[in-house]
């Protein structure tokens, strides 16, 4: 198991190492920030000035390289626009973005495993089929769409729920964020709904598939023969089977809920990483852009060994040890 | 004193393509501790009877008429919640695939206990206790290690074990065991036949083997009844059965099994395949592939019973003398 973890890791800085290479020389290429960052009516010295004291007059591989010195002691430069460490600015936005993904995931298991139940277990009955047919609108409407929908019944018309912005925030246990408060959980509430459909649906349809499949194994039918009460042998001996493919998925999505809230932030104007990212790439803040991106594979290397060592715990015939990674 | 009688059981699959009659009209009684083997080919219906008497048949199946009447109570009357309470209890049952009885994400212990907590109010340490003897009892070595295990650490025939355990664990009055040999390898088998009827004779349980195996249930039953076709064709006490068959299909089930004195020789078939279950003939199932058919069979013949309780479905059976 630690040799597991250590592999993994090891794998991780690798992973990072090439993500940082890519995205790097990419954002490299899509065009010149200092159009961007200085005025039009600036003169050639001006001009040159700037570029010198953003480094951008070296070669790109001698910048690469002063960039990973920077990064081996966890300087990821500048923001071109800030002038703040760019890894600050991405620290100061992902409590928004974490709080989001984290509340729509919880949405999706909430609403979705039970859903799946219905509809796995009776799917001869009119609710099943509604759940189904809603599940398929939940995967195939655009995001943007829904969500200004979203605004549009709860917000605008019904005027139930804010529409904007991330609300009060209040500090608990060390952890500021808009979950401790009233009027943060009203400003949640829509995002997370919008950014968790997808995923909402996507557990509906891993539930009942499993449910589908497991309930006529033989060991539920023994489990039954038993005379155990069918709570338990839904409860726990259907459950814990269709637990592991859901936990997987769920695993993976977190990661993408993290990394691709961006449509969700920008139309809610939720103050996360996403709505950062977007403004940084429309303006070619690279600093940012690099580490926004590394940060990202980062999380999703950490999301996968944590889902690795869940389904350990769920699925005894998992090894780790014995596995090649 | 009669355990389980089961009367004019049938069992109907209503399918999209029509209505099978798995199981169409069977009869059969238990004394206390008998040992009863239930013979048949595959679709026979045999399966089917057993998960009837449990309330077990998955749909679109359902027990559409019959009584079995265990213990006094009809159990295909009974609410759910009554059945719940028995099941386990006081009818248990094993299945044929040791590799997919027990759940293969809980560990054995947790699926023991709970078999007991689902039927006595007792502490979880009492009930682990008796799932240890349980195992002990079934000849697992070393139970208390065997109880930490999840079922893909345990062999085939270790799981069957297990299931047989399981199944004791409640004392049952009536266990039914769904062809459990049939996944395991020879030696196995004569282990698993040895340990349920073991069990059963010591705790006075009737027991139903359900099997294609006419050897096993030569060794083991009190009594054989052969299904044919959804019903039971012939019926009786097992030497008479075995040595006598009176129905040519019993005829024609015993005559292809391979044994040692015939060493050699073409070894007699069943000519034809099983009837279509939705498209069920009328008159006796097997007529068509039956040596002594005729105009006759095409109603469906009662059943008669001869000396002993030998009774045979059938207008032309053979005359029941022991075979050469």
């Amino acid at each position: 198991m630690t040799a597991f973890v250590i592999r993994r890791l090891m794998q991780a800085v690798l992973v990072v190492f090439l993500m940082s290479l890519i995205v790097f020389f990419g954002v490299n290429v899509i065009g010149d920030p200092v159009d961007m960052l200085i005025s039009p009516d600036a003169d050639q010295s001006e001009i040159e000035r700037t570029i010198r004291a953003l480094g951008l007059d070296r070669p790109i591989g001698e910048q690469y390289l002063y960039f990973l010195k920077g990064v081996a002691s966890g300087d990821f430069g500048n923001s071109f626009i800030f002038g703040e460490p760019a890894l600050k600015l991405i620290l100061q936005h992902m409590p928004a973005t974490v709080e989001l993904a984290l509340v729509s995931l919880i949405m999706a298991v909430i609403l979705g495993i039970p859903l799946g139940f219905i509809a796995g277990l009776h799917p001869e009955r009119r609710l099943s089929r509604g759940i189904m047919a809603a599940s398929i609108l939940g995967f195939s409407l655009p995001t943007f769409w829904v969500g200004l929908m979203l605004i549009m019944l709860f917000a605008v018309t019904l005027g139930w729920l804010p529409s904007t912005g991330r609300g009060d925030t209040a500090v608990f246990l060390g952890v500021e964020s808009s979950l401790w408060t009233r009027d943060g959980l009203g400003h949640i509430f829509l995002p997370a709904l919008n950014l968790a459909l997808t995923n909402i649906s996507l557990v509906i349809r891993l539930t009942r598939a499993g449910v589908r499949e497991t309930m006529h194994q033989d060991y539920i039918k023994f489990a039954r023969a038993k005379g155990l009460p069918e709570s338990r042998v839904v409860g726990v001996h259907l459950m814990k089977n269709i637990l592991i493919p859901i936990v997987t998925v769920l695993g993976l999505e977190f990661g993408g809920l993290l990394a691709f809230s961006v449509v969700t932030e920008t139309i809610f104007a939720w103050p996360g990483m996403g709505k950062l990212l977007i403004d940084s790439l429309l303006q070619l803040d690279r600093p940012v852009v690099v580490a926004y991106l590394m940060i990202i594979v980062l999380f999703f290397v950490i999301i996968n060994l944590v889902v690795d060592i869940l389904y350990s715990a769920l699925d005894p015939r998992v090894r780790l040890g014995d596995r090649d990674a | 004193m009669t355990v389980l009688s089961v009367e004019g059981l049938k069992t109907h699959f209503f399918t999209r393509a029509g209505v099978v009659r798995a199981v169409d009209g069977v009869d059969f009684a238990l004394e206390r501790g008998e040992i009863m083997g239930l013979v048949g080919e595959s679709g026979s219906g045999k399966s089917v009877t057993g998960f009837s008497i449990l309330g077990l048949v998955d749909a679109p199946g359902r027990v559409v008429g019959g009584k079995i009447v265990f213990q006094g109570e009809d159990l295909a009357r009974i609410p759910e919640s009554r059945m719940r309470t028995l099941r386990g209890a006081k009818v248990a049952m094993i299945f044929q695939d040791p590799m997919m009885t027990l759940n293969p994400v809980l560990r054995i212990d947790t699926q023991m206990v709970e078999a007991v907590l689902a039927h006595r109010k007792m502490s979880r340490r009492e009930a682990w206790t008796l799932a240890r003897d349980g195992l002990a009892r079934v000849g697992i070595p070393s139970p208390e290690q065997r109880l930490r295990a999840y079922p893909h650490q345990l062999s085939g025939g270790m799981r069957q074990r297990v299931a047989i355990a399981v199944a004791f664990l409640n004392d049952p009055d009536l266990l039914i065991a769904d062809e459990p040999t049939t996944a395991l390898d020879v030696t196995i088998q004569a282990q698993i036949v040895h340990v349920a009827q073991t069990l059963c004779r010591d705790r006075g349980a009737a027991l139903i083997w359900i099997t294609h195996d006419l050897a096993v249930v030569a060794g083991l039953a009190d009594r054989v009844a052969v299904m044919y076709a959804g019903r039971i064709v012939e019926a009786g006490p097992t030497d008479d059965v075995i040595d006598g068959p009176r129905h040519p299909y019993t005829v024609g089930l015993l005559g292809s099994v391979p044994s040692a004195n015939r060493r050699g020789g073409r070894l007699a078939q069943i000519p034809g395949m099983t009837p279509d279950m939705l498209a069920m003939p009328d008159g006796c199932a097997f007529r068509e592939r039956c040596p002594r058919g005729d105009a006759m069979c095409g109603s469906a013949p009662d059943v008669t019973v001869a000396a002993g309780g030998h009774a045979v479905r059938c207008f032309h059976p053979h005359d029941g003398e022991a075979r050469a």
